[in-house]
């Protein structure tokens, strides 16, 4: 037989959602059928009628009181349970802080804003989809799933290289940005050695090693191992190896992979040797076809790569490393314009740019550059070499008479393409006694013209000669610096750096170049995928976001692929 | 077709952000609701036929019958409608909206809103309190008394008294009450005494007498639903003036009749999108389980298509516990909703959330996309008509309404294959 007892708390009052639950829990103790608690209102005294838990003292209670009522199976049972009342009331639920986890990327971003990086280790038909959503958030990706399509892998990468980011992968194992290890890393020192790397363990050994051998890592970039294939076109790689170029932390480069298409080996060699750093480059169980030249060391084993490029790292001058900065150019200025008056200088200012740039135009002869149909007017990017006969017909040579090049350089100034003009000046014996008095006032006009149009002009000089030179070397410097020009001894640096601006600048070169912040900003990023990823990174001290990831629309693949089609659209 | 869905959605958005409903006035439902005629019911939800109807909505239905004197008892009202003689409309397709059953007849008092940005008007009925009440389907004698009485005492005075004032910005109060512990669907108690903090003098003015000003100040302050119909009206006209912007994906009505959940979006016209309706999780008042519930029903999920309610739980962490939820729940609950909107509201803000927007402007892309639907605070009705609330809690649309509308969306706009 039931027992109904209640208790009647005047004037207390509760939120109705409180006495609900403590409802429920009085109901959940031992012996009791059922309960109410509410305030002794007309209506919930009606309620209790209707369930037949309204006493005589709940009957008797006022709006403003409490009233519990307990249908218990035995008065014990009921009193106990009413005895318990204040205790339930005081309870908290001491549920384990848990941190909200954002369900999609977008809104990981606003939780990580500074994440440039996005890890993504979901299963790899849904991989694509979720690097497709990181690029259109602007963030780099580093991809370790695989089974990705080929097609996908072009398409992300591609779409990567219109923005200026970064896919490294799919398929790629490990990383290591700005010091911090990425999916399979090893814990390496920081250095002044780069790594472009489309074998994941391959990537692991060569750093490991340098470390081993006293030296650091400054990043070591993974591409994936299909990157170096025909189809994909080695566009990471590529990439990878332009930001070491330009990295001023990185002083040597190790270049690793797998066998890669030969086609696709002679355009990395191109690039490797662009850089104008030293590359070691190890295509394991592969001799490409160019003998190594210049800047290009090639190493049969990963071990030999180590040990070459902790070595090269010695012989390396110490000069403050080239930085680039784009930021000053109006719209459409692209193209650089090289007005030499040295024959040999403007053909190795060639060599330089010819891998770097893509429509080179040149008055000289040189495989794979174009040839100017009209030596007095500029194409796109142009060596001119003023020296040549047609200019100096009835006139001195540029090395006399600055008149020609001075005229040239107003020519070239005027035009709202040209972001970078490319000179030499040669000092010694014969030359004009004083270039930079008639050169440097050139120099400084040209640049408030362009100025005064609303453009910057980058002029980059390279003077060649000595301070015992009747010019004095250090005073012809000192007067192209003091007009605003970019001064070099070393052509070939000079060369590299106005290269690499016009690189930067020049749309037809189908990449816009990834910047570096992303690389020396503290890292941070956002975690698709394995937990385990972000709590290395955690371990390591970076800023990472765990996105509780699902697959879209439930899997349903014919939904996924109308969202993929209506997404930023 | 190109489109842009990223603007449209953002134009829809500002639109629904950029409205200011201003409660204008009352007036007769026929007289001032846009297509209101005798013979005709409007009611909650989609499209609903008198054999689909559960309980509370046929109660509701039958209560309407009687209070117009359509009919004269239960069993004539009832066979009126299985012989079909009235006629059953959405609310929403009279630019109107009510709570629970939200059955509007023709002679009934109800609120005017309009939206002083884009000058769209709106309609609600007005709320009965707690209790044995119609929303809920009961149409027992004392109901339809407390009807007669807001109809002819009460409503002329609140419409004398809001047209003394000069209207009374609803925006604004939401926005206040959100910053008072509301979510502004289930709980409403501090937009109520807001409201009736700011009638008061008003009415103390424009009623006959002392008498009738004391019984309407009473039965507003004793409510603490009493601002929940404005400010759904309220919501109507936001949520109406950001439909119709070709290409958007922004849902523009979530409702339910307790059978059936219906949404409509921005880009896809006047066309319903609908799925049997879910029983929503709660708690129980004593005595009743989720057995006695009935489905899921009620226009009053417009709260959160424009941006409040479940959206704003984290602003009203006290009623997280209908879901046995801890503050930090109500917490996660809007953080939630933050991955299926397309904005962050300009105007309601959660003071917790350092002030930042609720999320507002629902994409059906992204609930599809997430499996993620919107969370919905509600009331829970009894099954059978006339016992009225039973509890509340939580709710969630089926996925299936916002899976056809993605569908017919890239049918209309090209995206097939």
């Amino acid at each position: 037989m039931s027992v109904i007892r209640s208790e009647i708390r005047p004037g207390a009052y509760y939120d109705s959602v409180v006495l609900m639950q403590l409802q429920r829990a009085l109901t959940e103790l031992p012996g009791v059928e059922d309960a109410g608690v509410v305030m002794g209102t007309d209506a919930n005294k009606e309620l209790l009628a209707q369930v037949d838990l309204l006493t005589p003292e709940a009957q008797a209670a006022a709006a403003d009181d409490l009233v519990i009522v307990v249908k218990a199976e035995s008065e014990e049972a009921a009193l106990a349970a009413l005895a318990q009342v204040d205790e339930l009331l005081k309870r908290r639920r001491s549920k384990a802080s848990q941190e909200f986890r954002p369900k999609t990327l977008e809104s990981a971003t606003q939780f990580l804003p500074d994440a440039h990086w996005v890890l993504i280790s979901v299963p790899g038909r849904y991989a694509a989809g979720v690097a497709r959503d990181a690029l259109r958030l602007g963030k780099h990706v580093f991809l370790y799933s695989d089974n990705v399509a080929l097609e996908d892998e072009i398409a992300l990468k591609e779409e990567a290289a219109k923005k200026g980011l970064l896919v490294m992968g799919p398929d790629c194992g490990t990383a290591i940005i700005n010091g911090v290890g990425l999916g399979f890393a090893n814990r390496v020192r920081r250095g002044p050695i780069g790594v472009v790397a489309a074998a994941g363990t391959g990537l692991q050994t060569v750093t490991s090693r340098i470390h081993q051998l006293g030296s650091g890592i400054s990043q070591a970039i993974g591409t994936g191992g299909r990157d170096l294939s025909e189809k994909v076109g080695a566009r990471t790689t590529l990439a990878g190896l332009d930001v070491l170029a330009r990295d001023p932390e990185t002083r040597v480069i190790v270049v690793i992979s797998k066998p890669p298409a030969p086609a696709v080996a002679e355009r990395v060699l191109r690039a490797a040797r662009a850089t104008g750093k030293p590359v070691v480059v190890n295509f394991v169980g592969y001799t490409p076809t160019t003998p190594p030249t210049g800047n290009i060391t090639y190493a049969s084993t990963l071990d030999e790569a180590a040990r070459v490029a902790v070595a090269l790292v010695q012989q390396v001058g110490e000069d403050a490393p080239l930085t680039w900065d784009t930021s000053a150019f109006a719209a459409g200025q692209r193209y650089l314009r090289g007005l030499y008056s040295g024959g040999t200088l403007a053909y190795e200012a060639l060599l330089v740019l010819r891998d770097l740039l893509p429509s080179l135009y040149t008055n000289l002869h040189m495989e794979g550059v174009a040839e100017l149909s009209n030596p007095m007017r500029s194409e796109k990017h142009t060596i001119v070499d003023l020296g040549e006969d047609v200019f100096t017909v009835g006139r001195l040579h540029p090395m006399m008479d600055n008149d020609l090049r001075i005229r040239r350089l107003h020519q070239e100034a005027a035009d709202p393409d040209v972001a970078v003009i490319l000179m030499d000046v040669v000092l010694g014996y014969g030359a004009h006694p004083d270039p930079a008095s008639e050169l440097a006032p050139a120099v400084e006009e040209a640049k408030e013209q362009a100025a005064r149009e609303g453009r910057h002009l980058e002029v980059v000089v390279t003077v060649v000669g000595t301070e015992d030179d009747p010019q004095n070397l250090d005073a012809q410097v000192m007067s192209f610096d003091a007009a605003g020009a970019r001064v070099f001894t070393d052509h070939v640096a000079a060369v590299r750096y106005a290269g690499y601006l016009a690189r930067m600048l020049d749309p037809e070169v189908g990449t816009v170049p990834v910047s570096l912040e992303a690389f020396h900003a503290p890292f941070a990023a956002i975690n698709v995928g394995l937990e385990s990823f972000a709590e290395s990174l955690q371990a390591q001290g970076a800023s990472v976001v765990q996105v509780d990831w699902r697959p879209p629309a439930g899997g349903n693949e014919r939904l996924m692929a109308l969202l993929a089609k209506m997404k930023g659209r | 077709m190109s489109v842009n869905i990223e603007q449209a959605n953002a134009k829809a958005v500002e639109q629904m952000m950029e409205a200011r409903p201003v409660l204008v006035g009352l007036g007769t439902a026929r007289d001032v609701i846009p297509g209101m005629r005798d013979g005709l019911l409007l009611h909650a939800g989609p499209p609903i036929t008198w054999e689909r109807a559960g309980g509370p909505m046929r109660g509701a239905i039958i209560g309407a019958l009687l209070f117009e004197g359509w009919a004269k008892d239960e069993k004539e009202a009832v066979a009126m409608m299985e012989r079909g003689e009235i006629d059953l409309e959405p609310c929403h397709e009279h630019q109107a909206v009510g709570p629970m059953a939200g059955v509007t007849s023709p002679s009934m008092a109800v609120y005017i809103v309009e939206n002083k940005t884009h000058g769209n008007l709106s309609f609600s009925n007005l709320n009965e309190g707690y209790g044995k009440v119609l929303r809920y389907g009961a149409y027992s004698d004392e109901v339809l008394e407390r009807l007669r009485w807001m109809n002819d005492v009460m409503a002329p005075v609140l419409r004398d008294a809001i047209e003394k004032m000069g209207g009374l910005d609803i925006k604004a109060l939401i926005a206040e009450a959100l910053h008072m512990g509301d979510e502004g669907h289930n709980r409403n108690k501090a937009g109520s005494f807001i409201y009736t903090a700011k009638l008061a003098p008003y009415i103390s003015k424009v009623a006959p007498n002392t008498d009738v000003a004391f019984d309407v100040i009473k039965f507003l302050g004793d409510n603490a639903l009493s601002v929940l119909n404005p400010v759904m009206a309220a919501c109507k006209a936001m949520a109406d003036a950001a439909h119709g912007v070709e290409g958007s994906t922004v849902v523009t009505v979530m409702a339910r009749n307790g059978t059936d959940f219906g949404i409509r979006v921005s880009g896809l016209g006047d066309r319903w999108f609908t799925a049997p309706v879910a029983v929503p999780k709660g708690l129980y008042f004593s005595g009743f389980s989720a057995e006695d519930a009935a489905g899921d029903i009620g226009d009053s999920t417009i709260t959160e298509t424009a941006g409040i309610g479940g959206f704003a739980m984290a602003a009203a962490p006290a009623i997280v516990t209908f879901v046995s939820g801890t503050p930090e729940d109500a917490l996660h609950a809007t953080l939630e909703m933050y991955e299926i909107t397309t904005a962050e509201h300009k105007y309601f803000t959660i003071p917790y959330l350092n002030f930042r927007g609720t999320p507002t402007g629902i994409d059906i892309r992204k609930v599809v996309e997430t499996g993620i639907t919107p969370r919905i605070n509600t009331g829970i009705a009894h099954k059978d008509p006339g016992v009225g609330q039973i509890g509340a809690g939580l709710v969630r649309p089926p996925m299936a309404v916002f899976e056809q509308a993605l569908l017919a969306f890239a049918e209309k706009y090209g995206f097939g294959e």
